[in-house]
């Protein structure tokens, strides 16, 4: 059994389909993993009597010519699944039981995967630690007391320790790439558009996008075959002309053109993630890709120009939470205080600033001053992007500006730990595709990722690059199961 | 600039969220903060700059004007706290 979840989602699939594994074996085996692995905290609702069911019905008649045949996969539980509660890790919603599917998890269970259950996340995916959530922290299982990023932390939690072979988190401002750099994981942020937010509990609706978060760049390109497509649905999904990703990749990335922005050497960065990234440029100069120093000069200014936009849009998208049609509602005299009640008990801390931040930008007399500008900001940071594009085909950096910290470390100080975003803010600014990889190690012994950012709707390029800098850095979390019970 | 307490419950009101004295205190701090990060921004000249809006800067799709879905409303008053029958239902607002 431990062979089992030892797979990369890949060799699963290859074993399904030589009818070496059973999906019920296989999803038992998730099953009791995750019966001895509570103290992590990475589930907020499971669904594992279901999951035997449907194994057991894949096993007896399943379409072994699925992309994901019989596969057991856990999610984020943002995304909303017809008759299985979806809390987005708040209050708010923790009696909410969507009569309807996200149209990413529709891809999943329509090319023969089966739901586990729904990880944690940080509320209404506005964390960087998973600490915001009404369900508890969530551990990583690279180190007790140690976050696992956010906001898909529960998602980076279960995937490094082997509680799900793949699953999917969404990203408005780092929420897989951070997460996925602090657990040793690959997380993939795809273009603005590319995947449909169509039942995706809404947070930042300009910024917000789904992606795989997998044990290998091969798994990611896979599960991006899968939840990748043009959706009616969902009004600003592109339809493009989508690759063969899993199929296309190539370790060929001679003559590639790689950025390298001297605005992401920030202040106070660890030695250790200078010397990785210093790494990173000499390991793709080896496979022969073309290193060019570039500039991207607004890249300071992303950051705060977020903390207007993504507030701004979520107050507007959070102001549905009323307590008349579904979720938690409070009491109150009247109509408006029922509202207010109901509101102030039912969402947490970081959800009521970051309301009251969107809605001081947005109302009468600060609109210009706040919103427009950060607005007219994030024309700036597009545009660097854009000029950068004319001379590079990918940009590296660092995943973050630190290794994964303890938990409570920063929950006092929300600018320190807004600041972990820094450097994957800028891409949902400008709706690029970004990846972070597993590419060393700090002091502890803890993960830490690069990053590589793409043209929009390059995809196959990203996973290309990282796919033939994963070859040679065969990285390794070795985790000591210390949380197994 | 900063941002007082009256300012505080001002927001709150206008964000549908009640907040007591100690919480409006903790807010103002946080709050500012923040914004003080935020304002760093003053320091980009932005006169000839037109806004992002929107990444996918493509005008709405439109679509036939064609019921979809029919005879849901047992599934949507299924998640409501309080309702009757064919209602949802909220504290009384005409006297």
């Amino acid at each position: 059994m431990s062979d089992i979840i030892n797979l990369t989602l890949s060799a699963l699939i290859d074993k399904i389909k030589n009818k070496e594994l059973s999906s019920q074996e296989i999803t038992k085996a998730y099953i009791a993993r995750a019966e001895k692995s509570k103290d992590l905290n990475t589930y907020i609702t499971t669904d594992f009597e279901n999951a035997i069911e449907k194994a057991k019905k894949f096993d007896e008649k399943g379409n072994f010519d699925y992309e994901l045949p019989g596969v057991p996969l856990a999610v984020k539980d943002l995304f909303c699944t017809n008759n299985l509660k979806t809390t987005a890790g708040s209050k708010i919603l923790s009696n909410f039981i969507p009569s309807y599917e996200s149209t990413v998890t529709q891809h999943l269970w329509d090319e023969g995967a089966i739901l586990l259950g729904k990880l944690n996340c940080d509320e209404f995916a506005m964390g960087s630690s998973n600490e915001t959530s009404f369900f508890g922290n969530v551990e990583s299982p690279v180190g007790k007391k140690v976050v696992p990023g956010g906001s898909s932390g529960g998602s980076a939690s279960a995937l490094a320790a082997k509680l799900t072979p793949a699953t999917i988190g969404t990203d408005t401002g780092g929420s897989i790439r951070q997460p996925a750099s602090f657990t040793g994981t690959v997380g993939l942020k795809p273009t603005y558009g590319s995947c449909s937010r169509y039942g995706i509990v809404a947070f930042a609706s300009s910024l917000d996008q789904a992606g795989p978060m997998t044990q290998d760049v091969s798994d990611a390109a896979l599960m991006l075959d899968v939840i990748s497509k043009y959706d009616l649905k969902d009004s600003t999904s592109v339809n493009f002309k989508r690759g063969d990703y899993f199929k296309s990749l190539s370790s060929n990335i001679k003559g590639k053109k790689i950025g390298i922005p001297k605005e992401y050497r920030v202040d106070g960065m660890p030695k250790e993630i200078e010397s990785l990234w210093q790494d990173g440029i000499t390991l793709l100069k080896k496979l022969g890709a073309k290193i060019i120093d570039i500039s991207l000069p607004h890249t300071k200014y992303a950051l705060p120009a977020y903390y207007i936009v993504a507030p701004a849009e979520a107050s507007s998208n959070l102001a549905r939470y009323d307590g008349v049609k579904y979720g938690y509602r409070s009491q109150g005299e009247n109509l408006i205080s029922m509202y207010e009640n109901t509101r102030s008990e039912g969402f947490g801390d970081e959800v009521k600033r970051r309301i009251m931040i969107g809605t001081y930008v947005l109302s009468s007399g600060y609109y210009d001053a706040y919103y427009l500008k950060a607005q007219k900001i994030r024309r700036l940071i597009k545009n660097d992007f854009d000029e950068a594009y004319k001379s590079v085909d990918a940009i590296l950096t660092p995943s973050t500006p630190s290794s994964a910290f303890n938990i409570g470390d920063k929950t006092d100080d929300p600018v320190s730990m807004y600041l972990n975003d820094i450097f994957t803010v800028p891409v949902n600014l400008s709706g690029l595709p970004a990846i972070s990889i597993p590419a060393g190690k700090d002091k502890n012994n803890y993960p830490l990722g690069l990053q590589l950012i793409g043209k929009a709707f390059e995809e196959q390029n990203l996973l290309n690059i990282s796919y033939s800098m994963e070859k040679e850095l065969s990285f390794k979390n070795n985790l000591q199961d210390w949380w197994i019970k | 600039m900063s941002i007082n307490l009256k300012t505080i419950k001002h927001i709150a009101k206008l964000s549908r969220i009640s907040i007591d004295d100690k919480k409006a205190k903790e807010l103002e701090k946080d709050l500012n903060s923040i914004f003080e990060f935020i304002e760093t921004l003053n320091k980009v000249d932005t006169k000839k700059v037109e806004p992002l809006t929107s990444i996918a800067e493509t005008s709405l799709k439109l679509r036939g004007d064609v019921v979809k879905t029919k005879n849901i409303r047992e599934k949507i008053l299924k998640n409501s706290p309080d309702e009757n029958k064919d209602f949802f239902v909220v504290p009384k607002v005409v006297e």
